[in-house]
Formats: C-alpha cells, structure tokens, sequence
C-alpha cells in the first residue's frame, strides 16, 4: 500500500495520462487502444498506488490484479511504470516485435502481469477462482478485476457474477469502467444493457456507483469493511478522459496518434 | 498410490466403469494429496462424485451449469497453488470452454487436469448434442495441452495420476460404457506419450484408444481365423504421439488401421497419418471411425454396429481393405 494521500495520487494520475500517451505515440504498432486506456487512468492510479498489496507473504501469496479488459492495456502498462514494477525503458517498445508489453497483457509474473487477457469475459471468471482459493487457504488479500461495459455483453461475465456471490466472495472488488461507448459504437446503439447496477444488485453483489473520476471516490469504496459480498464499483467515466479532442470521441477506440495530435495532447495534460 | 491398482479394484472399476472408477479413485486420490480440489458443472453425481462431495467439501467446488466459468474459476485456484481437476460431460468440458481452455492452459500453460465424462458414442439415446465425437480433434490443435483416452477403467485411474504429476495440461477422454471390460488383469506400466503393445502380430497394424481397444481386440481374434495376425496398440494418448512404437513396431507393413470412437478428421487417425507422412512410413493407411456425419441418435451397441465399429464391424472392415492385397 503506498499512498492515500489525494494530491500524490492526483499526480500520479496526470503521469499516467502522459505514459499512456508516449506508449500510443512510440509504439511499434501505428494504432493502440487509447480512448478506453485513458478513462481507467484514475481507477488504475488508486489500486496501484493505494488500496492494492502486491507484497507477497511468507507463502508467497499477495493481492491479485487483473484487467479483464486487456485491450485497456496502456493504463496497465503506464501504471505499472508509474510505480516501479516494469522499467520506464520498456515504454517505447510498447507494440514492437518481441516486447513484453504488446497489445494486450501477455502473461509475465516478473513484471507483475499475472494473466494474458485480451478476450473479454474470461479475466472476471479466474478473479473468481483465485478469490475462491483465497478464501479457502484462509488468507486476507484481495483480488482487484477491471471490466468494461461492453464486455458486459458477454456470457461468462455473468456466469461469473452469479458465482462470485453465491460463494460470497467479499474478497473480490471488481471496478466496471462506464464509459458507455464499445469497439463500434455507443454501448446504448450496439448491446443496451440498461441498468448496470440493477443487474449486479440482482445478482446480489454490494454495488456502489462512483465518478470514475475522482480518487477519493473510488479509494473510499475500496477500502470497505467486508460483507459476505462481491463488490462492485460502478464507475462512470469519460471515454478519452483528459484529453478534450479525444473525449467521448469513439474514433479514438483504436486509433492513430500522429505527432502534431501527440503534442496537443501532452499540452492538454501539463 | 500404487497399492491402489491391485486386482481387487481393477475388477471393481470394470464393473462400474470409468465415470464412477474417476469417482471411487479420486476418495483415494484426495487422501494422499490434500492440495487437490475438483471442480463441476453439476455433475457430481453422473461422475460418481456424491461421496467426494460429501466427504471432502474443502476439496470441491461446483460452479452450476457454467463450463466457461468453470475453467476460469480452476485457473484461479491453479494460481492459489491447488491441483485441479475440471469435470463435467465432455461436450461441454471440450467445446463449450474451447476458447477459455486455449487461453487459460494453452496460452498461459496454467495447469489443469479435465476429466471429460462420456465421450465417443456412449450418450447415443440423448442425441449429438451429448455424443461427443469432435473433442480431440478441436483440442489437438491447442498447444501445452495433452489429450489421452483411456483403454480401461484401470487406465482411466492411471491417466488422472498421471496427469496430476504431468508438466502439461490434460484432457482425459472417458468412453465405454457399464460395465467397461478389461484390457489389463493386473496393474502394468503407464506413461503419458508411450503406446502399449497388446499383440505382436505381422503385416497389418491396428492402432486404437479408448473403448475401442477392446472391440479391436475381439476384431483380431475374428480376424486370427481368416489367418490375419494383426499388431495391436493401445494408442492411449493421442497427443504427444508415440510416433517411435509406430515407426518400431509398423514401418514394413502393408496396411495400418486406426479405430475411433470419434470422428476420422481431427482424432487418432488424423494424428497417425501425420506421423507417418513425417516419418515416411509406405504402409497405406485406413482410418475407421465416424465419416463426418451425425448419424442419426440410438443406443450404444446400436451405433457401434451401425457404424462398423463393433468387432464384427471392425474385422469386417479390414478384410475388406486388405482382400485381395495380402
């Protein structure tokens, strides 16, 4: 657990905005996932730099942290710079050949990047394992998933979700990212799935919206006293968050950041 | 754990057959390594799980009628240090995962041991939605991913042993039915990746696994009277295939015949036919099994008979091909 203090995170937030950016502009690939990566900057920046313990206990277990939706991997990535656990050299080899941060996270327990996810749905569903095993092993960490509304269209999430709180897992947090846009359009135009917190509440997990947004939020609803159920936190967010030519702006998706565009950018962040 | 194979429970697993032999092995296994937990998909009872269940509830979890969390929630228990088994009918412990089998064991190479229940044919009076005979061959093409089918309930033991202390992922594929007859009287040397030998004969070769060993081995004693000595190996694991017992014990026959219980595209055959382009191997090659149909549903014995693959089918077969030529 590193900080709670607010204006250190803040910091930590606008730094990961900024990695997220030089990841997009450097990388060996000419587009990258950047509107989904920037609106999880916050949420990232509270579980890295706050609530989470990634220290292992003399049974080498610790808290685990998945990002279920991979493609959001700049914010990973950034985050896990920001605070040490990968070399700031790596960033530009983001997306080049033979890197260990490509696309989506690839598999890598010395860099802190526990599981390959990339196809939606299958990252909540082992988060539900592990915290089945933790429970079991009479251990107190933590397992931290982020999904993203539209990989709420898939199946397995709720077959996890049924599962999560029939086994009472109150060890598990997981942080929806609502940024109500997927790959090719508004989550509203392409797969309306209505009232999120409706749909988890009946699922019987302890729900909570938040502004994505604010770090105190979000860090206020992570740290809570257990209650024999899974948490969810509802986070409304800004597709593109940060950058006002790339808010809410579904083009930016997957897309290309030229230099002159990659330059506003940073300006925008200073 | 090798007292466990002695002639009484061999004769006790044939007459139960597979699916409760994982069940009765597993109170065994569960007692030696205290680390193992089986995970379901409703299925307790159908893998001769109730006793396990009640017994040992630390060691299982059942996750309802959802195979692609189920695999989710073994790799998560895989991650907290426990040895795992997955189980459920073998549609849907195969296919219905398929992609969370690729990413979770093959991709990450996180280990787990799935048991698929009552696959090839044995299912025939509840249709192909419950007849399994594509798992291999959607599998096969996985990597870090191991696929064996069990000769006998015996093997069946064997395999799931094995498989724990295996370096890879394993996919057990139970067929036959109650009671499953024996191959083996007595307990005998099982290795993942090694073919056994159960004839040493001339010419031809037959190769088959799973309840099809001994249909082919009752296939030969018909064939013996038309003065045929077929080899025949039980080819328990399809990948990685034992290509050296083909090489060593075939590479001059004329005629090499594999019998599945599944489909000739993507099984055994498909992978001996690899082998022995790989390898130049002349001997021609004949693949029995299902002809990429779905046949239309019916009993066990009935399908079997329908589509050649009971002894008489399987003989029948074979002379056929080979009249004329030996």
């Amino acid at each position: 657990m590193i900080s709670k203090d607010h204006s250190k995170l803040e910091n930590s937030v606008k730094n990961i905005r900024k990695k997220i950016l030089q990841m997009a502009y450097h990388g060996g690939s000419s587009s990258a996932h950047i509107g989904g990566a920037l609106s999880l900057a916050e949420i990232v920046t509270v579980i890295f730099g706050s609530v989470a313990n990634f220290e292992k206990d003399n049974k080498n277990f610790r808290d685990s942290f998945i990002l279920s939706k991979g493609h959001a991997c700049l914010a990973y990535y950034a985050s896990l710079i920001e605070y040490g656990f990968i070399d700031e050299s790596e960033m530009k080899k983001f997306e080049s050949d033979e890197s260990i941060l490509m696309g989506h996270p690839i598999k890598n327990l010395e860099k802190f990047i526990d599981f390959s996810t990339g196809s939606l749905g299958i990252g909540l569903s082992i988060g539900v394992g592990l915290c089945i095993g933790m429970k079991k092993r009479k251990l107190n960490n933590n397992v931290y998933v982020i999904i993203g509304d539209g990989e709420c269209n898939e199946g397995i999430i709720w077959e996890a979700a049924m599962c999560a709180s029939h086994f009472k897992l109150d060890n598990l947090k997981v942080i929806l990212d609502l940024n109500s846009y997927q790959q090719t359009g508004s989550t509203n135009n392409i797969m309306n799935t209505n009232d999120l917190s409706k749909k988890w509440e009946s699922f019987n997990w302890d729900v909570q919206s938040v502004d994505g947004h604010s770090t105190k939020e979000i860090y206020e609803n992570l740290i809570y006293k257990r209650n024999d159920k899974p948490k969810m936190l509802i986070a409304k967010t800004t597709k593109g968050k940060g950058i006002s030519f790339i808010e809410n702006d579904n083009q930016w998706h997957h897309s290309i950041l030229t230099k002159q565009k990659y330059e506003e950018a940073l300006k925008e962040l200073a | 754990m090798e007292e466990i194979f002695n002639k009484k429970n061999i004769k006790t697993w044939s007459i139960i057959g597979s699916r409760a032999t994982f069940g009765l092995f597993s109170l065994d296994l569960v007692k030696k390594e205290k680390d193992i937990i089986i995970v379901t998909a409703d299925v307790s009872t159908s893998a001769g799980l109730d006793k396990f269940r009640k017994n040992f509830p630390n060691n299982f979890v059942d996750v309802g009628i959802s195979e692609q969390n189920m695999i989710g929630v073994a790799t998560g228990l895989t991650r907290m240090n426990y040895r795992v088994i997955t189980t459920t009918f073998s549609p849907f412990q195969t296919l219905r995962c398929c992609e969370q089998i690729k990413v979770n064991m093959g991709y990450m190479k996180d280990k787990i041991t799935m048991v698929g229940l009552a696959s090839g044919l044995i299912l025939g009076p509840l249709g192909f939605t419950h007849c399994s005979i594509e798992d291999i061959g959607v599998l096969r093409s996985i990597p870090n991913l191991s696929i064996i089918s069990p000769a006998d309930s015996l093997e069946t033991a064997k395999s799931i042993l094995a498989s724990l202390n295996y370096k890879d992922s394993v996919y057990i594929r139970l067929t036959g039915g109650t009671p499953n007859p024996s191959i083996y009287e007595n307990d005998y040397k099982f290795e993942i990746g090694k073919g056994i030998i159960i004839n040493r004969g001339n010419k031809i070769a037959i190769i088959a696994n799973g309840a099809m060993v001994y249909n082919c081995i009752k296939a030969s004693e018909i064939l013996k009277k038309n003065n045929i000595n077929p080899t025949i190996i039980n080819m328990h694991t399809v990948k990685p295939l034992d290509e050296h017992i083909i090489i060593k014990e075939s590479k001059n026959f004329d005629f090499i015949f594999t019998v599945e219980e599944h489909n000739i595209i993507g099984g055994l055959g498909s992978a001996v036919s690899e082998a022995m382009t790989k390898n130049n191997i002349k001997a021609k090659l004949v693949r029995l099994g299902i002809y990429d149909n779905y046949p239309k549903a019916g009993s066990y014995n009935h399908l079997k008979k329908k589509l050649n693959l009971d002894a008489e089918g399987i003989s029948k077969s074979i002379l056929n091909k080979i009249k004329n030529v030996i």
